[in-house]
């Protein structure tokens, strides 16, 4: 190399330091744009809520709805449903949480039909509790209450956030 | 020799410069310019302008004109005409959406929600033709990005209606305006005093409307304009103050070896 | 090419390096040594580097939102503008940088052909370049198509026309480059694909291209061969670099005001309106950076013939290093080239604005004068010229005028054996 390369950049010196510290943020923020295009857009963002008409569902149905691209089970529990969810000793459960708190109507169990252990969507009124839900994929069995009690998955399927709109329409969201 | 190279490079200056204002005058007659609140550096949309606007769209235009790719939360969006939101509600609600199928497998319709599009006026294109002698009604999603003169070109079609030269005869039906390309229009006069009866008050002169709409139709086009106006500002000094920084690291590197940058 | 074996300081580092020579790949790249003269117009390189490499990231953001489908791309670009976070953004930069990149290029090829940078040694350099501005203006075309709009579908007609202008199989082939009958879908869905491959391939082809300018070295002002590393030369890290900086940032300026403040100036505004197999434009032009070449396939009244022009306009290019007889590279000691050269200026700009006029009268005429000179210039000019042309005294070193300020009447002298140099290497 020529004579000229033998001086170090002086690290000290305050315009060099200034200026790659400017051109960093610059950086920065050049990609942050590249990154947040990745996040839900505006229109996906529009539909994050879903109205559920529940009317027709009679006591001991369930149905699946799509919200957010995602089942929710919204079953329409009897009152021996009700009552075999609200008698479990909270000591046997995996999850322990009370059916009173998963249920802001008792006659209603809001729930999202995605297994906590690895996603699958579980199959309801199957496996080994009376009106619960089993899950195929590595055979997790849920109560009436949606709360896990025997299988892999770790806690009870999950409870979106939900507010009944009037007595027969619920919203999602 | 240098005096050929200047001659030279005075041809093609003068070439350049007739480019640009050849590119610029386009044809017909020339515009009616407004000053346009969002044409500038820092232009934002006139947000009373762009209610009013959306007023006169939706009394007016969209009887024939659809608007497919706005959604009503659009309306209650930053940098728009920003209704409130329990106002873009209430807006959307007025607008019947068909949606389904229900559990019986059938279509019903519904209040719309502020995730639905605009409601289309008509059911396809074909519809629109039927209806409007022929002539599609353009979708007015983009208009104002879709005409070379932009909001001018629209402001002056909406007012350059005018009775047509001695001698040129119209068919019915047909109308002459004095900016759209050809002179020949199929929509009639839209636009007359007192069309519109605007909540603050503002006289409804066909001017007025037409800026409003115009206007409006400005936002629809280009939503994130103020968004845009911003960051390029930013992005602008930014990028000077990092020149400037450059050009003095530059200075200072290149100052080891004995040559001038 | 550095002289010396480069060892890494590090253990790891040498045991790394002695299985990819990586480290030495980044040592030469940081040394390597760079005539010193360079002026503005050599940061283009550099320039173009990035404006690839920008238009590929913010392709690759947009094609996870774009759809290619004839009923829904046109939708799908207005989702961007407005749903998509930045979406507005990325696109205008996406669509406006394809004009910088070829302003850019534009900027790179003119100053080869000013300083000569395309004589021996570096014609393969050239060719390479030559063969990358022809993908990049297929890259181009192909993504104008993507947005669905009038322009975007009746140039995609007009263009893939051109193939119908080959005998006897014209017809079958613009049949299959559609894959039916007329522009539509299934053109739509390979020209994504097409668009989404080919900026690989120029991606490719520029590693290729700085390959093969690293054997002999870059040109320079003056033309002259240097031995590197020298007094005439510097290490491209941080001396070429930091220069290469400041220029990309001023680009940048420029750049982010056609984004921010006029983003659609540059394009056409039929083409928002959404594609019409139905309505053709009143009159369709290409985009900018195309139209001298659209001027020059206008001008020749013969289909076939009009088209072998425009593929010609482009192949005289490529065999420039063996037109251009004459051995001295930097127009600054060609004084009569020097005129011609602003000449060419001239008509490409003169062919450009005939691309964007009405293809009749008098803008025919002048296209058709501009097309032929635009010939004569590389067929007939440049091999004569280079035979017959006084050139000026040539400097022996970089250093000696820089220092002297002025080229003194003793290199003169000198002038002789520096051609002798010149025509070495």
């Amino acid at each position: 190399m020529s004579d000229t390369n033998k001086k170090k950049p002086n690290r000290r010196d305050f315009i060099l330091t200034a200026t790659t510290a400017a051109g960093a943020v610059g950086v920065g923020a050049a990609v942050w744009p590249l990154i947040d295009q990745m996040n839900p857009d505006a229109s996906v963002k529009a539909l994050a809520s879903t109205e559920v008409d529940v009317s027709s569902v009679q006591p001991g149905q369930s149905i699946t709805v799509l919200w957010r691209g995602k089942p929710v089970f919204i079953k329409h529990r009897t009152p021996q449903e009700i009552e075999e969810a609200r008698k479990v000793d909270l000591k046997e459960l995996k999850h322990p949480e009370k059916d009173e708190d998963r249920a802001k109507k008792p006659e209603w169990l809001v729930t999202l039909g995605i297994c906590t252990h690895l996603g699958c969507v579980p199959l309801t009124n199957k496996g080994d509790f009376e009106g619960g839900w089993f899950c195929p994929c590595h055979g997790s069995h849920y109560d009436t209450s949606g709360r896990v009690r025997s299988g892999p998955a770790p806690t009870n399927l999950e409870v979106p956030e939900y507010t009944f709109v009037d007595s027969n329409t619920i919203k999602i969201g | 020799m240098k005096k050929l190279f200047a001659i030279n490079i005075k041809i093609i200056l003068i070439f350049l410069i007739h480019c640009c204002v050849a590119y610029s005058a386009g044809n017909g007659s020339a515009l009616l310019k407004q000053d346009w609140s969002f044409k500038s550096f820092f232009g934002t949309f006139d947000r009373a302008s762009l209610q009013r606007g959306y007023q006169v769209y939706t009394e007016v235009c969209a009887s024939c004109h659809s608007m497919q790719y706005l959604s009503y939360r659009n309306l209650a969006e930053e940098g728009g005409p920003e209704f409130s939101l329990e106002q873009a509600k209430a807006i959307a609600s007025n607008f019947e959406v068909t949606d389904g199928p229900n559990s019986d497998g059938e279509m019903f319709t519904r209040p719309a929600k502020l995730s639905d599009k605009f409601v289309m006026p008509y059911a396809n294109t074909e519809e629109a033709k039927l209806s409007n002698g022929g002539a599609y009604p353009p979708d007015m999603s983009v208009l104002v990005k879709a005409r070379a003169g932009g909001a001018d070109y629209i402001y002056s079609v909406i007012l350059g209606y005018e009775d047509p030269p001695e001698g040129m005869v119209l068919d019915d039906g047909v109308y002459y305006n004095k900016y759209m390309y050809g002179n020949k229009i199929k929509m009639p006069p839209q636009l007359y005093e007192d069309l519109v009866i605007y909540s603050d008050g503002t006289p409804a002169t066909p001017e007025q409307m037409a800026k409003d709409v115009t206007t409006f139709l400005a936002w629809t086009a280009e939503p994130k304009l103020e968004e845009r106006h911003k960051f390029g500002f930013r992005a602008i000094i930014y990028l000077l103050i990092l020149t400037i920084l450059v050009y003095f690291s530059m200075k200072r590197i290149w100052s080891r070896v004995e040559t001038k940058v | 090419m550095s002289s010396h074996e480069y060892t890494p300081s590090s253990k790891f580092g040498k045991w790394f390096n002695d299985r990819l020579p990586l480290l030495t790949l980044t040592n030469h790249l940081t040394d390597y040594p760079t005539p010193k003269n360079l002026n503005y117009w050599w940061t283009f390189g550099g320039i173009l580097t990035f404006c690839l490499i920008t238009q590929i990231i913010t392709g690759l953001v947009l094609a996870m939102h774009y759809v290619a489908h004839a009923d829904l791309a046109f939708g799908s670009v207005e989702h961007i503008m407005r749903d998509v976070n930045y979406g507005w953004l990325i696109r205008y930069v996406h669509a406006n940088g394809a004009s910088m990149f070829f302003l850019a290029v534009y900027i790179h090829i003119f100053r080869a052909l000013y300083y000569g940078s395309y004589k021996s040694p570096r014609e393969v350099i050239w060719i390479i370049g030559m063969l990358i501005y022809f993908l990049m203006m297929a890259t181009a075309f192909l993504g104008y198509v993507l947005p669905w709009g009038q322009m975007s579908f009746w140039g995609a007609t007009v263009i893939t026309n051109l193939f119908s202008a080959i005998p006897l199989i014209g017809e079958s082939v613009t049949h299959w480059l559609w894959g039916g009958y007329s522009v539509d879908n299934p053109t739509l869905t390979r020209f994504f694909s097409l668009h989404y491959l080919f900026p690989f391939l120029i991606l490719g082809l520029v590693i290729l291209h700085i390959w093969a300018l690293h054997v002999p070295g870059n040109n320079n002002p003056i033309g002259i061969d240097i031995k590197k590393p020298s007094n005439d030369t510097v290490p491209f890290h941080p001396y070429i670099v930091i220069k290469d900086i400041f220029a990309l940032l001023i680009f940048l300026i420029i750049f982010a005001f056609f984004v921010f403040f006029s983003p659609n100036i540059l394009g056409h505004s039929d083409n928002y309106i959404e594609a019409n197999p139905l309505v053709t434009p009143a009159h369709i032009v290409p985009e900018w950076y195309l139209l001298p070449f659209y001027a020059i396939l206008r001008s020749v009244p013969d289909k076939l013939l009009g088209v072998i022009a425009m593929f010609a306009a482009i192949f005289v290019l490529v065999i420039l290093p063996w037109l251009d007889t004459s051995k001295v590279r930097s127009a600054l000691f060609r004084p009569i080239y020097k005129q011609f050269y602003w000449f060419l200026v001239a008509d490409v700009l003169i062919l450009g604005y005939m691309g964007a006029m009405p293809a009749e009268g008098i803008y025919l005429l002048i296209a058709r004068v501009a097309t032929a000179y635009y010939f004569i210039h590389f067929l007939v000019i440049l091999p004569i010229l280079g035979k017959k042309e006084r050139t000026l005294n040539i400097p022996l070193s970089i250093t000696e005028p820089v220092l002297g300020g002025m080229l003194n009447p003793s290199m003169a002298k000198a002038k002789k054996d520096t051609e002798k140099i010149n025509s070495l290497g």
